[in-house]
């Protein structure tokens, strides 16, 4: 194998894996200055500059705290639900787009850990099994408040796949193709799928709060009725883990949002910097762009949890069901009739 | 013996045992309490659950039981008062303020006009800092914890004022028999002002984040209802018996401190569900800051205590100075002063209901018996009754609404 490749690769990896780490550590502190500004407070602001050096300080705290560990019979699997959330929580990134391609030393590089064509499919495959990590995390603790946490979780990550999932088919209609990049690629300009597919936009938000488990869906933690949920038993840098896999996916999250919905990487003029900057700095411009999207969504989800109260469990389920996912088919037909209408093969 | 003497848990093994053998379904058993962050205090409840619907419940009362009514058996009335800041400590003049009336109600103690106007204020004050924790601590349990912070720091400013007028904050000990310890300090006047100019505007801002919020709606309205007859018929009383649609008001029934010469209105709710309780004490804010405005720009100038040197500290200077005055303050400070051998109730329309206080008197420098009427013991027996066949997260909004307060339920 041309170790070129391997060379490019491993950056790309290894470059994409610290900006998930990063941006998960600094979603914490982000969080808590929007919580901060929204409720008219100042936030932290004692560790570095302006609170700037708070995540690592938060780290340092976490893994320097006693881990407890509750009696149970199945301390593997309390130690492993930790583990899994976090490693999916990190592994969806390897297939985000985030830019087109660089020329460097007159090779072409794409902005890509890794190019492959059911992208999609593998970005919700993994995200389903992040549930995992909860159920078994809350099941192991070995606690009823953990258990009620486990089988809401479970419930409602089910039921929002499925509405998820039909969202995406309508999408996948007019796409034509899996593949992140190919998506990307085609919403070139201004011809972002929101503005194609608004319906189906807004019920893949509001399924990504859901999956996320971010207010109001975040059921499963609530801490007002179960204690922090899952997480109940868990202390030291294991509850770090399951806090750090919940900004790592909303970050995850935000990104699939960005890509498939606000044309990724590009912006208006895309075309033109590329003819008159090179290709070079219209990506990476382009990448500062998807990134300022992502930044969006993520700023997007901490104002929606300090605005608004969570739902109750049978309610947040009639949702699911009875809302969204009729929703979601009528949003299937819809984008198929508009497809054979522009097609002229109506009728 | 009656089933109900079981304990809980005994009882509920029994049901489980019978519903397994029914339909093969498993019921358990969930404590909350008496540490769980949504109980505000401690007590416990022992729930009978079918997955997330209640089936059965039981509340546990006693966990911070001080012998209140004992203690005030061996004290002189002057140190009663601080065992009434800590029943309902959210609202803690008005249990001052109640306990002087009912002190001065048995031994006949004219109080001068601006000393009950500057009682009703303060006391106004007090119901505003209640609502605003009940209210937006409901927020906290439904999960939107932002409108709690924003409508807290005036809490904060009220203390402030509380500050001003006697120098303590959440336990206050707030007055004397025949009226207040000082006059108010114009500085004490100034944050009052400011207040009653800062804290409308935000109040709406809360009003306006939570009262027509669909999840908000959602989450209380058909929660932990009761109806006007059960309501009544386990004692309710305060917002939780008006939100039932009862407009029953202490304030205006029984008029105390004065409360005659004011004009405000008793807001009602309809269904006796969250919602309404919400939205009672939601107006109960607007009504007790009108009150305040009146009671304000009507304030009479004059003496702010009772003439009664029996009962009522003379001034210090006096004390060093004077053989009369230093015998009066004496004999006050060990508590021996003339008591009528008398019998009274006096009720006040505390922070969340009709706070009673039931005096007997047998002539000694300590009361013979002393009750207090505690609204949340009440609301507290009613819960498990309101939350039946309910979601275990409704459970939290009622006891949240109740405002069930754990120093006042076990007193």
């Amino acid at each position: 194998m041309d170790t070129a490749i391997i060379i490019e690769k491993s950056v790309l990896i290894v470059a994409v894996f610290a900006l998930t780490m990063l941006m998960a550590m600094y979603a914490t502190l982000a969080e808590r200055k929007v919580a901060a500004w929204l409720q008219d407070r100042i936030g932290p602001n004692r560790a570095g500059k302006g609170g700037i050096l708070q995540p690592l300080a938060d780290g340092l705290k976490l893994f320097s705290k006693e881990e407890f560990l509750p009696d149970t019979p199945n301390k593997f699997l309390f130690v492993a639900g930790p583990a899994i959330s976090m490693s999916v929580a990190l592994m969806t990134s390897a297939v985000i787009p985030w830019g087109d391609k660089l020329e460097i030393a007159g090779r072409t590089v794409i902005m890509q850990a890794t190019d492959i064509d059911v992208a999609l499919l593998y970005v919700f495959g993994v995200l389903s099994v992040g549930v995992y990590g909860i159920m078994i995390g809350a099941w192991a603790s070995n606690n009823k408040f953990s258990l009620m946490s486990a089988m809401r979780a479970s419930s409602q990550m089910i039921s929002y796949e499925v509405a998820m999932g039909l969202s995406i088919i309508a999408l996948l209609m007019m796409t034509g193709t899996l593949s992140l990049r190919e998506i990307a690629a085609q919403q070139s300009g201004m011809n972002w799928n929101v503005f194609y597919q608004p319906v189906g936009f807004l019920i893949f938000l509001v399924c990504s709060f859901a999956e996320t488990n971010r207010t109001p869906f975040d059921l499963a933690e609530c801490e007002a009725e179960l204690i922090g949920g899952y997480h109940t038993e868990y202390s030291s840098m294991r509850m770090g883990f399951y806090l750090f896999a919940e900004y790592a996916s909303m970050f995850i999250s935000s990104t699939i949002l960005a890509v498939l919905y606000f044309g990724a990487y590009n912006y208006p003029g895309m075309q033109w910097a590329v003819e008159n900057w090179g290709v070079n700095v219209a990506n990476i411009i382009g990448f500062l762009a998807l990134f300022a999207k992502l930044c969006f969504f993520i700023f997007f989800y901490m104002w929606v949890r300090w605005t608004i109260p969570r739902f109750r469990y049978d309610q947040l389920m009639r949702l699911g069901w009875q809302m969204l996912i009729p929703l979601a088919i009528a949003n299937i037909f819809v984008t198929a009739i508009c497809i054979l209408w522009s097609d002229g093969n109506l009728f | 013996m009656s089933d109900l003497l079981l304990p809980p848990e005994l009882r509920y093994a029994e049901i489980i045992e019978a519903r397994k053998n029914e339909d093969g379904s498993e019921l358990s058993i969930l404590n909350l309490g008496p540490t769980h962050p949504a109980t505000h205090g401690i007590f416990q409840n022992i729930l009978l659950m079918d997955g997330e619907r209640i089936i059965d419940g039981e509340g546990t009362v006693g966990y911070i039981h001080r012998a209140f009514e004992k203690i005030a058996e061996n004290r002189p009335f002057y140190q009663i008062t601080p065992l009434t800041d800590r029943m309902n400590y959210c609202s803690a003049p008005i249990n001052n303020m109640g306990w002087w009336m009912t002190v001065e109600k048995a031994l006949g103690i004219e109080v001068p006009k601006r000393a009950q106007y500057l009682r009703v204020i303060v006391m106004e004050l007090a119901r505003i800092a209640d609502h605003i924790i009940c209210n937006s601590v409901l927020g906290v349990d439904t999960g939107a914890l932002t409108g709690f912070l924003y409508v807290f720091q005036y809490r904060e400013k009220i203390y402030e004022i509380y500050e001003e007028i006697c120098g303590a904050r959440l336990t206050t000990n707030m007055g004397r028999l025949g009226g207040f310890e000082r006059d108010w300090s114009p500085l004490a006047f100034e944050k009052l002002n400011q207040l009653l100019e800062e804290f409308p505007p935000i109040w709406k801002d809360f009003e306006d984040l939570l009262t027509r919020n669909r999840i908000f709606m959602d989450r209380t309205i058909d929660v932990g209802p009761i109806s006007a007859e059960k309501a009544i018929s386990y004692g309710f009383t305060g917002p939780n018996l008006r939100a039932a649609g009862i407009d029953y008001d202490i304030r205006v029934m029984q008029p105390y401190s004065s409360y005659e010469d004011f004009e405000f209105n008793i807001p009602v709710g309809q269904s006796g569900d969250t919602y309404d309780r919400f939205c009672v004490r939601n107006a109960e804010v607007w009504e007790s800051l009108s009150i305040i405005k009146q009671a304000l720009a009507k304030l009479p100038e004059g003496p702010y205590h009772a003439d009664v040197p029996d009962y009522y500290l003379p001034p210090k200077d006096e004390v060093y100075h004077n053989m009369e005055a230093l015998i009066y303050h004496f004999k006050i400070v060990m508590g021996e002063v003339p008591v009528p051998v008398t019998e009274v109730y006096h009720a006040v329309e505390g922070g969340n209901g009709e706070l009673g206080f039931y005096l007997t008197t047998d002539g000694s420098r300590t009361p013979y018996r002393l009750h207090f009427r505690r609204p949340c013991f009440i609301y507290y027996q009613a819960f498990n009754d309101m939350v039946k066949g309910q979601m275990l997260s409704d459970a939290i909004a009622t006891l949240s609404s109740l405002n069930v307060i754990a120093g006042e339920l076990d007193a």
